[in-house]
């Protein structure tokens, strides 16, 4: 967190306080509430902007609800000794209040989505002392490809990332569309087929932290979840030796299997990746034509 | 040729589930036949419903319809929620991926289609033409057209149950998971062409209801002094006309995908599924509001007849729902902010949704203030408003953190997001329609419906709802996503079972309904409204008999304000014989329209199975029905001054016996 300004240490509105203790209270454990136990800064931005934007509508709807039921007792027909203003239906006061009231949440509301939407867009970079990782994600049937382009090593159906690194995604889907998603780093982004989208994440703590697709692909959808090992840098530089001593080599032949629709694959590592397989995947439907602009197209948006 | 892909292997016989419920739904078919032969029912069917152009019939059967497919919709999901109450640390559950990939696929499109649509298209087909002070709608035979339409479609996603297979999806059916190579049978094909032809329906109703209020308004309507349920109509429809086309063209371009090798929405050849996605929710939410701004429409009637007072604030009330209907325009993309679409546009979506919060805001504000010095009486329709604005708060509020992108990127397609909009659409459509169903049943049948079996159905509907719904509230914190047939985290178990009590408690409450009706019809003879305005009502619909004569007012009533009938009823004009009766020109019965239907679903069935000889055939049938009906020149008659009169005096008489 430290090395990372991306946002201050989000200091919570009372409201916002008060939602966060009494949660585990009434759940009984914080720690399966995963979204409210982020462990990476975009994660932490995410759960006070939730809690924040929930705050500032309890504020009225809250009310609302009890003047609700307040006024249903209130003026039941039973209780003569309440006003019964019969042909009362208009008051330009009321009127004005009543419009105002949602008008100027809205506001805030509009304030505050058009700040955190630029602050929290998922193409944006994290701001980092510390060089980011470059991860490509390829969403298979069923299971998760993650190649590591920097160190020429994939993995199936385990990421291991370090801890306080940004870490750059790009994203793409072999032919179903999935959702990118592992809930306690923050947002998710889908993996389309033939395109490439991109997301930057980052894990402020060592962890083991769960991953999954949102986005329902098909009969083996439920299995395609995957665990994301966030490791202290030492351990993951040993890791990536490791992985980069595996037997199994991921060619284009190697990819074609893989590929085939399974579930519960196995995590597996590949010690070496045929260079340019992510940017071939992405153009897997573009035939014969166009191949090295669109290559070079999907290059461009690196940096 | 004839019999195109169809074979006997299309029906799953090794599938106890499906092969049981199909024993089931025929013997319970066959017994309803036997009955109606029995009772020799069949041409009373035939010449006062099947063939009815009245609006009052086809709004019931719009009802039936609704009320049918619930027990369908409902018991998908809780065959869903059964799945996941014991599928937890990865067990298999009893539904394979398949068949429960069906199940939630069936669930919405049935939900959506074939009960909120069938519920809101049956309340404005009876309610409206009686606030307008009309004698039918516009086009009596394309209502009936439309009516049998979306009872093919719905007919069509019934048989896909037992003769081959439904869409396994999900219900907007993204491809391209939907394309011919990732779901070859024909469940998407099923799917397609059942939306599509009760998707004409629903667009024909669109124009009916339109050129209905625009043109026949009683002498003195203006739209200003329409009832707020009027203005809901109106604007809904408009939305419908709107939207329903572009689902057509959508759908349209997919089966071009499906049939003709086309490359719409593929992954290969140019195709993109993006384009689908948003075509389908630019049909997609304006739908929403299609049907929950006739709900608004009902509870705006019952809070202020029940409170004893005018509708607070009528002038915000119709702004506010011609600017959501304005708006509903510019919020589709908030269903896929993590497409990955730029901060911008991200950013003017979710503040365009949230801006939509504004008019519903001030409705639920001046429906307090309709209630704020009023003198409430608690029918069972005030119960069902009371517990829409309490829930439908918490589904707003959940709805516009949805809005916020930044939020979004946690909760989209969890089941946070499916908790939301069940907490509007049952909170809000349902509790619509059916506080509609107690409000305007005396009207319909001349008899109230019992209030006790009523008032445990609406309270097993709202514990039951809570208790269902908030734990997936809860879950979406925990991170689970919608769809999923098994799970491996045990944390998710307990809420899931929590989850499943509610569904069971929510079944009671439908339940309760068919026992309230069961015993309404058995105390009939004691609950007769005689009076036609059983509620001390404020609209023009109660100043006429209980149930509504075919042709609904002896004379076209004079409007000279908003609340006619309450003014009439204060001034001592309410109710008092007219001097004279006249003759009143009605349209005639048709069959054309269920012909047309009949053509249509056998021509649905053929083009799902590719038998093409029967398509074409039946494509004839439509067109050729359609063409004989237009030179029909003898489609309307008239009931003579001394007919009416007889009715009129006859009802009147009953009136002042029961008085």
């Amino acid at each position: 967190m430290a090395s990372l300004s991306p946002c201050r240490p989000p200091s919570h509105g009372l409201l916002g306080r008060a939602i966060i203790i009494l949660a585990p209270l009434a759940l009984g454990g914080c720690d399966q509430l995963v979204l409210l136990d982020p462990k990476g800064a975009i994660g932490v931005q995410e759960k006070f902007l939730t809690l924040l934007a929930l705050g500032i509508m309890s504020a009225v709807v809250i009310p609302v609800m009890a003047l609700t039921l307040f006024f249903a007792w209130r003026y039941r027909a039973s209780n003569r000794k309440a006003v019964y203003a019969p042909n009362w239906e208009h008051s330009t006061k009321i009127e004005l209040v009543v419009w105002s009231i949602p008008c100027c949440i809205v506001f805030f509301l509009a304030l505050l989505i058009w700040g955190s939407t630029h602050k929290l867009d998922p193409y944006r970079p994290l701001t980092s002392e510390v060089a980011p990782l470059r991860v490509d994600v390829v969403a298979l049937n069923w299971k998760w490809l993650f190649i590591y382009p920097d160190y020429g090593i994939a993995t199936v159906n385990r990421l291991a990332i370090p801890a306080g690194t940004p870490i750059n995604f790009r994203l793409t889907s072999e032919s179903m569309m999935n959702s990118f998603f592992i809930p306690q780093l923050g947002s998710q982004v889908y993996a389309m087929a033939g395109m490439q989208t991109q997301l930057h994440l980052i894990a402020d703590q060592p962890g083991l932290y769960a991953g999954r697709s949102s986005a329902f692909s098909g009969p083996g959808f439920s299995d395609m979840h995957f665990d994301t090992a966030a490791m202290p840098a030492e351990q993951f530089k040993a890791w990536i030796a490791e992985a980069g001593a595996a037997p199994l080599t991921l060619d284009r032949a190697a990819y074609d299997a893989l590929a085939k629709p399974s579930i519960k694959t196995p995590p597996t590592i590949y010690g070496r990746v045929e260079p340019g397989l992510f940017d071939s995947i992405v153009d897997s439907f573009m035939g014969d034509r166009m191949p090295t602009t669109a290559k070079q197209a999907s290059l461009g948006t690196d940096k | 040729m004839i019999f195109g892909k169809l074979t006997l292997d299309a029906i799953p016989f090794d599938e106890p589930i499906i092969m049981g419920t199909g024993a089931v739904v025929a013997l319970g078919g066959l017994a309803v036949l036997a009955l109606i032969t029995y009772y020799r029912k069949w041409g009373y069917l035939w010449s006062e419903w099947i063939t009815s152009v009245d609006h009052k019939r086809i709004g019931v059967m719009y009802f039936v319809l609704a009320l049918v497919m619930l027990l369908r919709g409902f018991a998908d999901a809780i065959m869903m929620r059964t799945q996941q109450a014991i599928a937890a640390n990865d067990a298999a559950g009893y539904l394979p991926p398949h068949h429960y990939d069906q199940i939630f696929t069936a669930h919405g499109v049935i939900m959506i289609f074939f009960v909120a649509t069938p519920f809101i298209l049956g309340l404005m087909n009876f309610v409206t033409p009686l606030q307008l002070g009309a004698r039918d709608v516009a086009y009596p035979f394309l209502n009936s057209l439309g009516f049998w339409l979306s009872v093919a479609g719905a007919i069509l996603v019934m048989v896909s149950m037992w003769v081959g297979d439904f869409a396994g999806t999900g219900w907007v059916s993204y491809p391209p998971l939907a394309e011919l190579a990732y779901s070859p049978t024909v469940g998407v094909d099923y799917y397609i062409w059942s939306l599509q032809i009760s998707g004409i329906g629903t667009t024909l109703a669109g124009v009916n209801f339109i050129v209905t209020i625009f043109r026949m308004r009683a002498p003195g309507l203006t739209l200003m002094k329409m009832p707020v349920f009027c203005w809901t109509t109106l604007i809904t429809n408009i939305l419908i006309v709107a939207i329903f086309p572009v689902l057509t063209a959508t759908l349209a371009l997919l089966a071009a995908d499906r049939y003709l090798g086309m490359h719409f929405f593929t992954n290969e050849l140019g195709g993109n599924a993006m384009m689908y996605i948003n075509l389908i929710w630019v049909w997609g939410h304006p739908e929403v509001y299609v049907l929950i701004l006739p709900a608004f429409g009902v509870f705006s009637e019952v809070i202020s007849t029940f409170s004893g007072k005018p509708l607070f604030g009528y002038k915000s009330m119709v702004y506010a729902t011609s600017s959501i209907g304005v708006l509903s325009f510019f919020v589709w993309l908030h269903h896929f902010f993590t497409m990955g679409s730029g901060a911008n546009v991200n950013a003017f979506f979710g503040i365009m949704t949230t801006i939509i919060s504004i008019p519903t805001g001030v409705k639920l504000f001046n429906w307090l203030f309709t209630m704020y010095r009023g003198r409430i009486r608690f029918h069972t329709s005030t119960l069902w408003t009371i517990g829409f604005m309490v829930t439908f708060a918490v589904g707003g509020m959940t709805g516009v953190l949805l809005a916020v992108p930044g939020a979004d990127f946690l909760f989209h397609n969890s089941l946070f997001l499916v908790a939301h909009f069940h907490n509007v659409i049952i909170g809000g459509v349902v509790y619509g329609s059916l506080a509609g169903m107690s409000f305007w049943f005396p009207k319909v049948f001349g008899f109230t419906l019992n209030e006790f079996w009523g008032k445990v159905s609406f309270w097993c509907w709202l514990v039951g709802y809570w208790l269902a719904f908030t734990p997936l509230y809860v879950l979406g914190f925990m991170g689970m996503t919608r769809r999923m047939n098994h799970y491996d985290v045990p944390a998710w178990h307990p809420w899931l079972v929590a989850a499943w009590v509610g569904a069971c408690i929510v079944g009671l409450g439908i339940l309760a309904i068919i026992v309230q009706l069961a015993v309404s019809i058995r105390d009939r003879n004691k609950n007769r409204d005689l009076t036609g305005d059983p509620w001390d009502a404020r609209s023009l619909e109660w100043s006429t008999a209980s149930p509504v004569p075919f042709y609904n007012f002896a004379h076209v009533p004079v409007i000279t304000s908003l609340e006619q009938h309450w003014d009439d009823k204060e001034s001592g004009r309410a109710g008092l014989a007219p001097p004279d009766y006249e003759d009143i020109h009605m349209p005639r019965n048709t069959s054309a329209g269920f012909v047309m239907s009949v053509f249509g679903f056998v021509l649905c069935f053929a083009l799902v199975w590719h038998m093409w000889a029967v398509a074409a055939i039946c494509a004839l049938g439509v067109i050729g029905t359609f063409i004989a009906r237009a030179y029909d020149r003898n489609t309307d008659y008239t009931v003579p001054a001394e007919e009416v009169a007889r009715i009129e005096t006859e009802r009147l008489a009953l009136r002042a016996q029961g008085a």
